[in-house]
């Protein structure tokens, strides 16, 4: 497991963050106007839903919000643990939606490569744009993120993980020291 | 197998249904794997079952049954198992009359070993998708009555279930004709009955099993009227379990015969459920062996 873990946002900074982020996803799409937010499971989808229920209340619509589960389409999958098996729910057509994607950490980009064809097999949004609430660098590929909380900048040997109050009983972003043996092990997108 | 290790497969299991009311049934997990169903019995369900399982997930798959092949001409298994995995096959899925062949294939070959049933010692993925189904009907396996009934000697389908089913803590019980009865039968961790009346009284769920009527001509039975006459079920029986009994069928199914056409048709049958979850189990178990993941013993 982790040694000492240091608190870099706590749950007020979050909480401005993800109000941002839902302005700026209204101004940039100009209205919520066929605008759907699709979380991808695990840590992405408390996030998800605080964007959706944000959205809602500035722009005054009800937006649709689906859950993703990755697993099956990762390209990394033998050197990560099987973490919680759900199933991905998303109960509406993605095709010709704007959707966002939402996870908690963009890192390397492998999530976020496999989230955008699991995606692909569901049907053919008009536009998909990706919101994070933490970017910590060290991407493997081409990905970037349209809606970022905050730039962070790591080292490959730690580890950052966003808790929610939701799962964890608080809102935090904590970043550690990897423990032995971790290695380069993501631990985000 | 360890209660653990089930509830793991049951829970991937489940969260893979979804994928197969997709209109793209199609995940890419296991992109460039080699399947290979090797089947020396035939089967309709197994077979297929197995074959869409890994097409869903992306992989290759070769079927290699007796007829048309060089098992006709005096080939071993051992033969067919090394030239097999020589050609790059990672998983072989057997289905074989005798019983421990998948145990003796795992010590021939380094690729994984699924099986899908031998002689008359094991149908574990039956078993699985028989847990999963009632499962997801009864919100858990552990204290329910489960009654098996038919011809439990030769049943392999019998075995897996009544061993998954006690270690996932339900009670079984198993009926049928003295004569299809396995000897020391009381030495399992099982009610046994030979009168069905008495066994379904208060069942949560009925597994009926196939009868096989080769075995007609041995003297196993006086004839096929008297066997449904005493262990068929049928929609008066049914009445003696309970109002939300589970009628289960591992197929193919003899209508008329150990299940009335009523009762496989009507409303408390999930044969078919069982069919679906069938292909989400072998899923599951193929990513657990081939696509990372905690690891699982042998099937």
């Amino acid at each position: 497991m982790q040694t000492s873990a240091t608190k870099v946002m706590d749950d007020n900074e979050i909480r401005r963050a993800l109000t941002r982020i839902a302005h700026e996803i209204i101004e940039r799409n100009k209205g919520a106007q066929n605008l759907v937010v699709i979380g991808v499971q695990s840590r992405g989808v408390p996030m998800a839903e605080r964007l959706a229920r944000l959205i809602s209340e500035i722009e005054g619509v009800e937006i649709q919000m689906g859950s993703l589960n990755v697993a099956l389409y990762r390209d990394d999958y033998a050197t990560r643990s099987a973490r919680t098996i759900s199933a991905s729910e998303i109960p509406f057509d993605v095709t010709d939606k704007t959707v966002i994607l939402v996870d908690e950490v963009l890192f390397t980009g492998r999530t976020t490569r496999a989230a955008l064809d699991a995606i692909m097999d569901l049907g053919r949004p008009a536009v998909i744009q990706l919101a994070v609430l933490i970017d910590r660098g060290h991407r493997e590929v081409p990905i970037r993120a349209d809606y970022v909380g905050r730039n962070l900048p790591t080292s490959k040997k730690e580890s950052v993980d966003v808790h929610w109050v939701e799962t964890k009983g608080e809102d935090a972003v904590m970043i550690a020291k990897a423990a032995e043996g971790r290695g380069q092990r993501a631990e985000g997108s | 197998m360890t209660a653990a290790e089930i509830g793991l497969i049951l829970d991937t299991a489940e969260s893979y249904k979804e994928i197969l009311s997709r209109p793209v049934k199609k995940v890419p997990i296991l992109r460039g794997k080699s399947v290979c169903t090797l089947f020396y019995e035939n089967s309709t369900r197994t077979r297929c079952s197995f074959e869409i399982a890994a097409k869903i997930m992306s992989a290759d798959t070769t079927t290699v049954s007796t007829g048309g092949s060089s098992i006709q001409k005096g080939e071993s298994l051992k033969d067919t198992l090394l030239t097999l995995e020589a050609m790059g096959m990672d998983l072989f899925v057997i289905r074989h009359g005798a019983s421990g062949a998948p145990h003796f294939a795992a010590q021939v070959v380094k690729s994984s070993v699924v099986n899908a049933g031998d002689g008359m010692h094991e149908h574990p993925t039956q078993g699985l998708l028989d847990m999963l189904t009632i499962r997801e009907n009864k919100s858990e396996i552990k204290g329910l009555n489960v009654l098996i009934v038919g011809d439990i000697m030769h049943s392999r389908v019998a075995r897996s279930n009544l061993w998954g089913l006690s270690k996932m803590g339900a009670e079984v019980r198993l009926c049928g004709p003295s004569t299809l009865l396995p000897a020391e039968v009381e030495k399992l961790p099982v009610k046994v009955f030979t009168d069905l009346d008495a066994a379904i009284e208060g069942a949560d769920v009925v597994n009926v099993l196939r009868i096989q009527l080769e075995r007609m001509d041995r003297g196993f039975f006086p004839s096929i009227r008297e066997y449904s006459t005493l262990f068929g079920i049928n929609k008066s029986r049914l009445r003696r379990a309970k109002r939300d009994v589970l009628v289960m069928h591992p197929g193919p199914m003899n209508r008329g015969i150990e299940i009335t056409p009523e009762v496989a048709d009507g409303e408390f049958a999930v044969i078919t459920d069982q069919v679906t979850n069938g292909v989400a189990v072998r899923m599951a178990l193929l990513y657990l062996l081939l696509g990372g993941g905690a690891h699982v013993g042998t099937a």
